[in-house]
């Protein structure tokens, strides 16, 4: 199975060249299949393209999990037993806070990106720490938030609405637990083998996980938070 | 220390539980101390059970299921023979023991029986139909086999040391919840599932990647071979649905571990949104284990008429009218929720409508023999009793998506005929055809066609006794589940049933007794070109067994029917293509990742249903460990060198040119008879 390792960098530079204008379409001039494209006519894909597939649905998969417990969210969001209720637990700065961080987060992972693209390994590893930091900034201020409730008696037991609540943001911060994970053995192993090309591929998964918690973070502080601050 | 564990989780005080775990765990150290004695562990270690070959994993798949289904059958004994006797009597089986065996029933024919079974041979099968050497990720397939596998080991588990779930197949709450059933059963599934569930989710995006990435060339979508299709459909469904049902166990874990209120009856909880979202998961895998099964059909129907698949496209539009819609029906698994006239209307349409893309099936492949020459080789009766079956099984289900009628059936013994008859005269059917037809693919013979034929009468006709009286009883008010019953009358359908599942026992001895024949007399039962029933798809153009890297040089597809072209070409000139260009192949190296995997995911499952909190966090750390020291390899691959490439493929190829020979000497001869 061979490989051409280009970057997406270069891959950007190729459409330039083959649509100047950015119409969105390159006409398909020639009818001859792209190697490495993985269609019919060419033959299998490159790993890069597989690796980088496959790592796509796995998060369409994981997406659907999320979506079975945002619908237990909705199912459940009005079943306090008497308990407290979305507006009574919501504090909109500290999420506004922890919204900051993840979404800053998110932008210094590109940046880790465009270095990796660059093929620059320091830069790479600051973004990559800094993300990290961000990541972790985000973690700590959830779980003061969950110890804070729980300092108050709001905690899953008590209600329906409280499961559902807990375990979506929960399941969320869970996430991003095993994304720090992810990262730390990342960095290590970025510092000890450098930009082989499986290190690559799995640099790529990494964004792609790292962004896709973050679009999920959209989902959860729209619905649960924002939501719940005006109900 | 060990949690809820103590000797009291030993069934010492019940024979049956206690003599069954004797019998087994005598079966499996002879098993171990055999392998040991002959020495035979570095090749098992080697060659299978570190294998990332994709013909390896799927005869590993189809071992795990063959054996399942054989434990599952035997609780199907049992519970047919309690039923049998305990008419205004107590029967043999208490019922907390009933109870656990038709959960387990339907637990391991689902989930460890039907579902490794299609996995395996979808493994099996798609990369060569393909023309491809492996799956996009050879070594998660590994690891999905062995994650299934530790489910399987779990719920087994389970028959010695605790006890089983008493909630039926899905652990419906309330009665799941902790409260109803403290014990470790429902743990026991919980873990067991979870487990084997994230093992299936990555082999539907294994498959899904593969199907649309790695095709050899000129194999466009639609020249893919219909059970391709099938398996493609079916991954797409793993990948949308198991996610559900991993979500809607961990929201259950979540209200008996932590107390949490997803599914309870106090503080707000909701158990109908436990059956709206488990159902969500459980229609789509009725579908998971069908599509490939109608695939397998299609293969056969095609193949032993002489004639290509009659409306391939109609087919393929099928296949995915039916996987998109399949995500629509789930309510009516519980039209009896009170969910409005309306809502049920509108679920009881859009499962009625789901039949006319099988009705679409069911005439492609009955058009599909219409002219062709017809072969009534052993995988073509299965495939003729499925159609038989299934379309009976189809109209009982039509009628039960009548919501009307529903109320009057919900829950019935007619709803077990019912499934049974789609499930078995579907799945199980075209599992035994396909594993049939595609054996002489994994092993270089046939299997014997006379015990061949003699299995599939005895189960056709015994899976007819043993459920024909089960809808009778279903439509005279027989609910399912029945530990024992009151009404006498009942007494010669129930006994008529037994004498099915006797009838299907032996046919359950005539395909043991087949393998051992076949296996004896394989010298005369040997495949020497690689083509034995004179197949039309890639499979067939590799030898037989295929060799591990599959095609010396990926083929070039020209058409539909890949492998029919090729061969016709040959046929008509006497000759096969010029020699290709051999050049060295890279193949993934042997790891035994999954295996340590499975290995962890079944200390920590097993310290989780147990709460034996420490095992389990050294089974998460420990899986951690595993995953990094498996990250940091450097070398994923090894190169096959061309000679060896070579070597193996001119095999092939003279093996074919004597083939054509014969093929030629015998017309001559023909032609020499008519002309004298």
């Amino acid at each position: 199975m061979s490989d051409t390792t280009y970057t997406t960098s270069r891959e950007a530079l190729r459409r330039r060249q083959q649509d100047p204008h950015r119409v969105g379409h390159t006409g398909h001039p020639k009818n001859e299949p792209v190697p490495g494209t993985g269609q019919g006519a060419s033959g299998p894909a490159t790993k890069r393209i597989i690796v980088g597939y496959g790592f796509w649905v796995f998060l369409l998969s994981d997406i659907v999990i999320f979506s079975a417990f945002f619908a237990a969210y909705a199912v459940l969001q009005g079943q306090t037993a008497g308990g407290p209720g979305a507006r009574d637990i919501v504090e909109l700065p500290r999420t506004a806070w922890e919204t900051g961080a993840l979404l800053l987060s998110s932008f210094t992972c590109g940046l880790s990106f465009a270095a990796t693209n660059a093929r620059n390994k320091l830069w790479t590893q600051v973004f990559f720490v800094v993300t990290g930091l961000l990541g972790l900034v985000f973690l700590g201020l959830e779980l003061q938030e969950f110890l804070s409730l729980a300092a108050r008696g709001v905690t899953p037991q008590r209600s329906a609405f409280l499961s559902a609540f807990f375990a979506v943001v929960g399941l969320h911060g869970l996430h991003v637990t095993v994304g720090l994970l992810w990262l730390g053995t990342m960095v290590a192993q970025l510092q000890v083998k450098g930009f082989r090309r499986e290190i690559v591929h799995r640099i790529i998964c990494f964004n792609l996980f790292w962004h896709a918690l973050d679009i999920v973070w959209v989902g959860l502080f729209s619905v649960v938070y924002l939501l719940g601050a005006v109900r | 220390m060990f949690g809820k564990l103590s000797w009291s989780a030993i069934p010492l005080s019940e024979p049956i539980p206690l003599i069954t775990s004797i019998v087994v765990l005598l079966a499996l150290f002879g098993t171990l101390a055999l392998i040991t004695v002959k020495g035979w562990w570095p090749y098992l270690w080697q060659e299978w059970i570190t294998s990332v070959d994709h013909k390896r994993i799927g005869v590993m798949y189809c071992v795990l299921g063959l054996m399942m289904l054989i434990r599952g059958f035997s609780d199907a004994i049992l519970m047919r023979t309690q039923q049998a006797v305990a008419i205004n009597a107590p029967g043999y089986l208490p019922p907390e023991h009933y109870d656990q065996i038709f959960s387990a029933h339907g637990t391991i024919m689902i989930f460890f029986g039907a579902m490794p079974l299609i996995i395996g041979v979808i493994n099996f099968v798609v990369p060569l139909q393909l023309g491809v050497r492996d799956v996009a990720f050879p070594t998660f397939n590994n690891v999905s086999f062995w994650l299934t596998a530790s489910g399987a080991l779990l719920v087994n588990v389970s028959l010695f040391i605790g006890e089983f779930a008493r909630t039926g197949w899905l652990p419906y709450p309330p009665l799941s919840e902790a409260t109803y059933s403290p014990g470790v059963g429902v743990d026991y599934y919980l873990w067991a599932i979870q487990i084997s569930g994230i093992g299936t989710l990555i082999t539907g995006i294994n498959f899904v990647t593969t199907i649309l990435k790695m095709r050899c060339p000129g194999m466009t979508y639609l020249r893919m071979p219909m059970f391709t299709w099938t398996a493609f459909a079916a991954s797409l469904l793993i990948v949308a649905v198991f996610p559900i049902l991993t979500a809607t166990l961990a929201m259950l874990s979540l209200d008996r571990y932590f107390g949490f209120h997803f599914f309870t009856n106090d503080r707000g909880g909701n158990a109908m949104m436990f059956m709206n979202l488990i159902w969500a998961w459980g229609h789509p895998e009725v579908y998971i284990l069908v599509l490939p099964a109608f695939g397998i059909f299609s293969e056969i129907f095609s193949t032993f008429s002489g004639k290509p698949l009659f409306g391939y496209r109609s087919m393929v539009a099928a296949t995915l009218f039916i996987c998109v819609v399949s995500l629509m029906v789930w309510l009516h698994h519980f039209f009896t929720m009170g969910a409005g006239a309306a809502v049920n209307t509108a679920f009881g349409i859009s499962t009625s409508v789901i039949a006319v893309g099988t009705g679409v099936k069911v005439f492609n492949w009955i058009f599909t023999m219409y002219g062709g020459r017809v072969r009534m080789s052993v995988p073509m009766l299965w495939s003729l009793g499925f159609i038989f079956t299934f379309v009976i099984g189809g109209m009982t289900g039509v009628l039960l998506a009548v919501p009307p009628a529903d109320f009057l059936t919900h829950n019935s013994m007619f709803l077990v005929a019912h499934f049974h008859n789609v499930i078995v005269g579907g799945v199980i059917f075209g599992l035994f055809a396909g594993l049939i037809y595609w054996f002489p693919k994994a092993f270089g013979f046939r299997l014997h066609e006379g015990w061949g034929k003699a299995a599939f009468w005895f189960a056709f006709f015994g899976f007819w006794v043993t459920f024909a009286p089960l809808y009778v009883l279903g439509l005279e008010g027989m609910t399912r589940r029945l530990q024992h019953v009151n009404i006498p009358e009942w007494r010669p359908w129930l006994l008529i049933s037994l004498f099915g599942v006797a009838l299907i026992a032996i046919s359950v001895a005539c395909q043991i007794t087949q393998l051992v024949v076949s296996i004896r007399d394989r010298d005369k039962l040997r495949d020497d070109t690689g083509d034995p029933w004179d197949g039309r798809s890639l499979e067939w153009a590799t030898p037989s067994p295929a060799p591990f890297f599959n095609f010396a040089v990926l083929p070039s597809v020209e058409g539909e029917d890949a492998y029919w072209r090729i061969k016709e070409k040959a046929i008509e000139t006497q000759r096969l293509g010029p020699e290709p260009h051999y050049e060295p192949i890279d193949m993934p190296l042997n790891s035994p990742v999954g295996f340590f995997t499975a290995f962890f995911a079944s200390a920590t499952g097993f310290a989780l249903i147990w709460h034996i909190w420490w095992l389990a966090w050294a089974g998460i750390v420990g899986a951690f460990i595993g995953f990094v020291i498996f990250a940091w390899r450097d070398v994923h691959e090894y190169e096959v060198p061309a000679e060896k490439v070579a070597v193996i493929d001119r095999a092939r190829r003279a093996a074919r040119q004597a083939a054509l020979a014969r093929m030629e000497a015998r017309r001559e001869a023909l032609d020499g008879g008519v002309a004298s």
